[in-house]
């Protein structure tokens, strides 16, 4: 199917603890486009994953509506497709029969075939189709997962964390890959991540989620537009003004003349 | 999209500040960079393997306190340190089983031993792959059957053996249902708690790919469990064997238990020897056969 806007209207959701109610979120209203890359970002524990999995369909939400296309989302809905911060890929199948697990209920078989070759060589897995996922790295294995997450053609495609447990050099590839397996097949794609670069790099819009500490539960703080079109440069001082608005936001000391220290462009002399 | 572009996604390494040049000279290396990228394991074969691991020494290894055994029980028995009539020579025993072929019973007693073994064990495991799937599948299941079914584990093999030969006779029947009862719960014990403790987010992956009942069943939570059914079915056997003897040693004119207890009235120590070495060499055989099985679905399913 092809891209599909997503709306959230006034989405909360509570879990019951032995505590008792533990507000989660409350009162999240984002509307994203067809073919958007919209970043959610926050500090651990608040709500990020909850809110993509209420987007996907596995978690409901106490409260609001999300719909995709306009209609509401329904459990583990068709229409899109996840990948889940861990691979979770079957270890009795080949990263071939991984992938196809992916595909729509009642694909063909020479045609899920095709998809499946074809999504393998895009994310460059073509050398280990008959691999086993133990015996592929944790790259290899999540690059797998985002395989099988396009198979299914998803109309929105939800990453939670998808790069996360991955080193750093392996995640910025990664990030690459995205990229143009976006341009490839333009899907919206919501992403939860951690990282205020990872973010800005591949977002239109970032999403930060956050609690005002008076009322229980978070929502939606600041709503980022990320300027400049994709691949956009890592070192830029534009980003690099945003990054430090982002991580303002989320609690982080910038350090430096934010903090009101002086910036020096000699050395000090001893003592300093 | 250009054919340069694909080549990069094609690599997984896609450059984008780079010319489609860097690309084309990029494609080269990758090859070696997706190599070093995965973390194959070792192969055996490239380096020496370890003796405990080479599969003579395995069988010789296995077989030297079973021959060490024959030889002392030889030695002990002919020397004259323990009377014949407590411990008969491996020869008496080899003569009473030349014997009792000779009287064609002795094919008779093991085939109808296993023949009880095997069907008893067939439906035992058929009816705890059933109800242990039911019950670690189902919540409801598991909070309605699992208590009973606790319960009737507790009972001990032989207080069910008055009950069948009332309910029963002292036919095939009793015997075969008191083997199953046997076989049942290692099966029903561990494939339950096995399907319970299915890796959760594997099946939240499945469900989210649009599988639910008999699919995810089959897709996902079945392959998981195949590994422990195997060695479920591995302790059910051996089970089988523990209660066979139960069976036949209370009611019964055919069978190795039956040989064990007529021999014990009539003072056959030979015959009473022959009939235990019988059954740990048909019991260790199966459950080789089974444990061969098993070494397969973990390579297979694990």
């Amino acid at each position: 199917m092809t891209a599909a806007s997503v709306s959230f209207r006034a989405v909360g959701r509570a879990f019951d603890t032995n505590a008792g109610r533990r507000q989660v979120l409350r009162d999240v209203d984002l509307e994203v486009a067809a073919g958007e890359i919209v970043a959610i970002l926050g500090p651990s524990g608040c709500g990020k994953s909850t809110l993509l999995r209420i987007a996907g369909g596995l978690d409901h939400a106490s409260a609001g509506v999300v719909s995709v296309d306009g209609t509401a989302v329904v459990p583990f809905d068709p229409r899109s497709a996840v990948g889940f911060q861990e691979p979770r890929l079957l270890p009795w199948r080949t990263v071939a029969g991984n992938v196809a697990l992916g595909l729509p209920r009642g694909t063909s078989k020479t045609a899920g075939r095709d998809k499946v070759a074809r999504l393998i060589e895009l994310v460059g897995l073509a050398d280990f189709a008959g691999h086993r996922p133990r015996e592929i790295s944790g790259g290899m294995a999540q690059r797998t997962s985002l395989a099988r997450a396009l198979a299914r053609n998803p109309g929105v495609l939800l990453l939670d964390e998808p790069f996360g447990a991955l080193d750093a050099l392996t995640r910025l590839k990664m990030q690459d890959l995205l990229l143009d397996v976006h341009a490839a097949a333009p899907t919206t794609v919501l992403l939860v991540t951690h990282d205020v670069d990872e973010a800005l790099q591949l977002a239109d819009r970032v999403v930060l989620l956050g609690s005002d500490g008076e009322a229980p539960g978070a929502d939606i703080r600041q709503i980022v537009v990320v300027p400049g079109s994709r691949p956009r440069d890592r070192g830029s001082a534009e980003l690099a003004e945003l990054r430090g608005r982002l991580l303002d936001g989320l609690g982080i000391d910038r350090h430096g003349a934010a903090r009101g220290i002086e910036a020096t462009t000699t050395i000090p002399h001893y003592p300093y | 999209m250009t054919d340069a572009s694909h080549a990069a996604l094609s690599t997984g390494a896609a450059i984008h500040d780079g010319a489609a040049v860097r690309v084309a000279v990029n494609s080269g290396t990758t090859s070696i960079a997706a190599g070093r990228e995965a973390s194959v394991p070792p192969e055996p074969s490239g380096e020496r393997r370890r003796l405990v691991d080479r599969r003579w020494f395995r069988i010789l290894g296995g077989a030297l306190i079973p021959l060490a055994l024959l030889a002392l029980w030889q030695w002990v028995s002919t020397s004259g340190l323990v009377p014949l009539s407590q411990l008969p020579s491996p020869e008496m025993v080899w003569l009473a089983a030349v014997d009792l072929a000779q009287r064609g019973v002795l094919g008779l007693y093991v085939a109808i031993s296993t023949q009880r073994v095997f069907i008893g064990f067939a439906f035992g495991a058929a009816a705890g792959l059933a109800l242990g799937a039911i019950v670690g599948l189902s919540r409801l299941a598991d909070v309605l059957l699992a208590p009973t079914l606790g319960g009737i584990r507790a009972v001990p093999s032989l207080a069910w053996v008055p009950l069948l030969i009332l309910w029963f006779g002292i036919g095939e029947d009793s015997k075969v249902i008191l083997i199953a009862i046997g076989a049942f719960f290692p099966v029903y014990t561990i494939v339950s708690a096995a399907l319970r403790h299915v890796d959760r987010q594997l099946i939240e992956a499945g469900r989210a790919f649009g599988l639910h009942g008999l699919a995810l069943f089959a897709t996902v939570q079945l392959p998981a469990v195949v590994p422990s059914v195997l060695s479920a079915l591995r302790l059910a056997l051996a089970q089988a064997w523990l209660f066979l003897v139960a069976a036949e040693l209370i009611a019964s004119s055919m069978g190795l238990g039956f040989l064990l207890l007529d021999s014990g009235q009539n003072g056959r120590i030979d015959r009473i020897f022959l009939a235990i070495i019988l059954l740990a060499l048909l019991g260790k055989l199966t459950d080789s056969v089974v444990a061969l099985i098993e070494r397969w679905a973990i390579r297979r399913w694990a």
